[in-house]
């Protein structure tokens, strides 16, 4: 019984009691009942976690194995499954309700308003954070040939983490948020996440600081910028006062123009450091291994690496043009938004020139496929993004379903294309699977997936257009050829094929999950190629 | 740089302190000055903080998630001007915890919205918003006329901007819920008192066409038809606003 307990223990133990009074004090002092039942909830997670803690502290420390941690990756990508279809079913949910405005029941919890942040963050912080966590975890561990530094700290960074976007999720429609895009959470749920994500980063550096490698390979490079940028956005755009105790509410610390700038400063680089930054990561991991070819270029690596790293915060005002902020932060957030297209492209080459050598695969191995898809996915997106920063173009793009359309292009073909690309190949390594269940079924998910992302944009760009251009039609006199309403009926043709587009990926989806499902409850693999940490998985 | 960066590429926490270097340069050199240069917000006559019924209006806006579809961003392009009116400007938001720009308009921009339409517009457009505009996507909101206003909280919802900066005196804060109650009174007895703490420009009336009952329908109204009515742009100094 009598043994020191260190450092890393009692700082999560620190960490947990504090959680748990925060609970507390939410359940007892709470006022609105959505909010008490929050304060039981995380009192509850905390208090499991705490007694979880003491239980392991009183038992004699279970040695260590040397094997990989795997086991908290597989919750994480069955969360990150999870998420991804209870976030797709929403978001298609919204596009029928769009087209079809009766199906918003005119309820309070069922109206677009509530129900759109359930969509956003579901897809990106459900599905991407999670499939983010599993796949750094992985990637860290291998890159580094070391198991991750802590046999506690993984579980409470992936259940801190889900406990974060239960509440987020299950606030929104409740009434509870900030209505910062993308920052909608409030502020007890924000500094949950940032208990949570500093555990995060300390596991991370632990874990790098044990490894057998001399080098960090370049995904943790990009792991470790989208952990540490995360942080920082995430702490500054979220300063707010709250209300009292008694209430979720509270008021952003910056007013107007500088909650606006701030805002956009953590909007664009959510952007560019989860959805970009995270899932080059992924890129940089699972694409070589899939094609068993080395990355093409180690210099083109530290290009983008660093340019993204750089260019990327610079940006974010090209979503206020020809608004209240001052003009020179306008130009200077569209020249390096332009500017960012070099370091952007430099991955796409280097992803594409990975294949080189290797394009069978493209043909026979729908992962390769699916990874392929997403860097040209992603060498859209950034041309569209920068080409859409450029002022006059900004002028016919900004307030319009483009921007939408832009947004589903990197979304869906990017960050969800390599996702999938990345856990078809995982989910039978870290099951120790022969392989996955049906190529068969992940060509059909690929094939749904893809018209339905080209359904949905082409859908965006046409309505955006359309939108754009009627707004600012003048007839000879001088006058506006279209009411504003006009412009909204014009749309439902667009909105109908956008939820046809979103239907297809729901289904691709949920065909990709049912794959994995079967995968994960097939026969293990034979022992026998147990050679190294990394089998590698053989094309078909 | 390869060899250099080969160094770095050794050491994991000067590698994240690099990291976190290189990326706040960008926000150090675009936000920060925003607090510091002194006519980032433009002098406009007018501008005064909300009444606790307009920001208890302004609650429910953000709660609702009004943003998704409605901008309150006026630009400076000429099709939004001649659409909505004079472009917005920095000071019309300087109170606003969080703003309220948006970034879409499925439905059109809300800046300049206040004295544009009658009350009973708002309230039978707002219940049932597809039957009263024929073409509309925009769900209904009758359950705000049928929710009483929670007014308990007002007091400390006023404190809670007036420390981060917005200009609440002790008397408005501690007369928060009073004030709220009074704005809607029907009978307009108390505009005077109202008007001597919050300027000529409020407006007293019973909003939501229910004499007699606070609802939430009251404070949205209240604060839609405050929108863009405060600036005092025939007054306004062209020197000053041109950035």
């Amino acid at each position: 019984m009598q043994r020191r307990v260190p450092l890393e223990e009692t700082a999560i133990l620190c960490a947990l009691c504090l959680v748990l009074l925060g609970g507390l004090a939410i359940l007892g002092w709470g006022v609105p009942v959505a909010y008490v039942l929050h304060g039981w909830l995380i009192a509850l997670a905390a208090g499991w976690g705490l007694m979880w803690m003491l239980n392991r502290l009183g038992e004699t420390p279970a040695k260590v194995p040397l094997a990989y941690n795997d086991r908290v990756i597989r919750f994480g990508v069955v969360a990150a499954l999870i998420w991804a279809i209870i976030g797709f079913a929403v978001g298609d949910i919204l596009a029928w309700q769009l087209a079809f405005p009766a199906l918003n029941g005119d309820m309070a919890w069922t109206n677009f308003g509530r129900l759109r942040p359930v969509h956003t963050s579901g897809v990106i912080f459900g599905f991407g954070g999670n499939a983010l966590i599993a796949t750094s975890f992985y990637v860290v561990q291998r890159t580094s040939r070391a198991r991750l530094a802590s046999e506690t700290l993984p579980w409470l960074v992936f259940w801190g983490y889900n406990l974060f976007l239960v509440l987020a999720a299950s606030g929104y429609p409740l009434g509870i948020t900030q209505s910062k895009e993308y920052a909608e959470p409030e502020w007890y749920a924000d500094l949950l996440l940032l208990v949570v994500w500093v555990g995060y980063l300390a596991l991370y550096l632990k874990t790098l600081a044990r490894r057998a490698e001399p080098h960090i390979y370049v995904a943790n490079w990009y792991y470790l910028a989208f952990i540490v940028v995360i942080a920082m956005l995430h702490t500054v755009n979220n300063l707010s006062v709250p209300v009292s105790i008694a209430y979720p509410k509270s008021y952003s610390l910056f007013a107007g123009t500088q909650d606006a700038m701030t805002q956009w400063w953590y909007g664009h680089n959510a952007v560019g450091f989860l959805l970009t930054a995270g899932f080059l990561g992924m890129l940089y991991y699972f694409l070589p291994k899939a094609v068993n070819r080395p990355v093409y270029s180690y210099r083109m690596s530290i290009v983008g690496f660093w340019g993204i790293t750089f260019l990327y915060l610079w940006a974010g005002s090209h979503h206020l043009h020809y608004t209240a902020l001052p003009d020179w932060v306008q130009y200077l957030g569209m020249t390096m938004s332009i500017i960012l297209l070099v370091p952007s492209w430099a991955s796409v080459f280097n992803g594409i020139l990975t294949i080189n050598g290797a394009w069978d695969k493209v043909r026979t191995d729908p992962a390769v496929r699916f990874m392929m898809v997403a860097v040209l996915f992603y060498g859209l997106a950034t041309f569209e993004g920068s080409f859409m920063a450029i002022r006059p173009v900004n002028s016919l793009s900004h307030y319009t379903d483009w921007t939408v359309g832009h947004v589903h292009a990197g979304a869906l073909g990017w960050v969800a294309f390599i996702t999938f690309g990345a856990m078809y190949k995982m989910v039978p390594w870290v099951w120790k699977r022969e392989g996955v269940y049906s190529l068969k079924l992940e060509a059909w998910h690929f094939w749904l997936a893809l018209s339905g992302t080209l359904i949905y944009v082409g859908a965006m760009w046409n309505s955006g257009i359309t939108q754009s251009l009627m707004w600012q039609t003048y007839d000879a006199d001088g006058a506006f050829l279209y009411s504003f309403l006009d412009s909204v009926v014009e749309m439902h043709p667009y909105y109908a094929a956008r939820a046809v587009g979103g239907l297809l990926y729901l289904i691709g989806g949920c065909i990709g999950a049912y794959n994995i499902w079967m995968t994960v409850s097939g026969p293990k693999k034979a022992q026998t190629r147990q050679a190294g940490p990394i089998p590698r998985q053989p094309a078909e | 740089m390869s060899t250099q960066h080969q160094k770095l590429e050794r050491n994991s926490i000067g590698f994240a302190l690099a990291i976190l270097m290189v990326a706040s340069i960008g926000g150090l050199v675009e936000i920060a000055p925003l607090f510091t240069i002194e006519n980032m917000v433009e002098k406009v006559e007018g501008m005064r903080p909300y009444t606790p019924l307009e920001l208890a209006g302004r609650d429910i806006y953000v709660r609702e998630g009004c943003y998704a579809c409605h901008s309150q961003m006026i630009r400076t392009l000429r099709s939004d001007v001649e659409r909505y009116g004079h472009y917005s400007l920095a000071a019309e938001s300087m109170y606003d915890h969080p703003f309220q720009w948006g970034s879409k308009r499925t439905g059109p921009d809300l800046a300049r919205i206040g004295g544009k339409y009658s009350d009973a517009w708002h309230v039978a457009h707002l219940e049932a918003p597809r039957e009263f505009v024929e073409g509309s996507v925009m769900p209904g909101y009758a359950f705000l006329s049928d929710t009483r206003l929670a007014t308990g909280h007002l007091p400390a919802a006023l404190k809670a901007p007036s420390r981060a900066g917005v200009p609440y005196s002790r008397a408005q804060i501690e007369n928060a819920e009073k004030d709220a109650v009074w704005q809607a009174d029907f009978e307009q007895n108390y505009e005077s008192e109202l008007q001597e703490s919050y300027g000529a420009k409020v407006q007293v009336r019973d909003f939501d066409g229910q004499p007699g009952r606070l609802t939430e329908m009251d404070a949205l109204v209240a604060y839609l038809q405050m929108l863009g009515t405060l600036a005092d742009l025939d007054t306004l100094d062209p020197e000053e606003v041109n950035r």
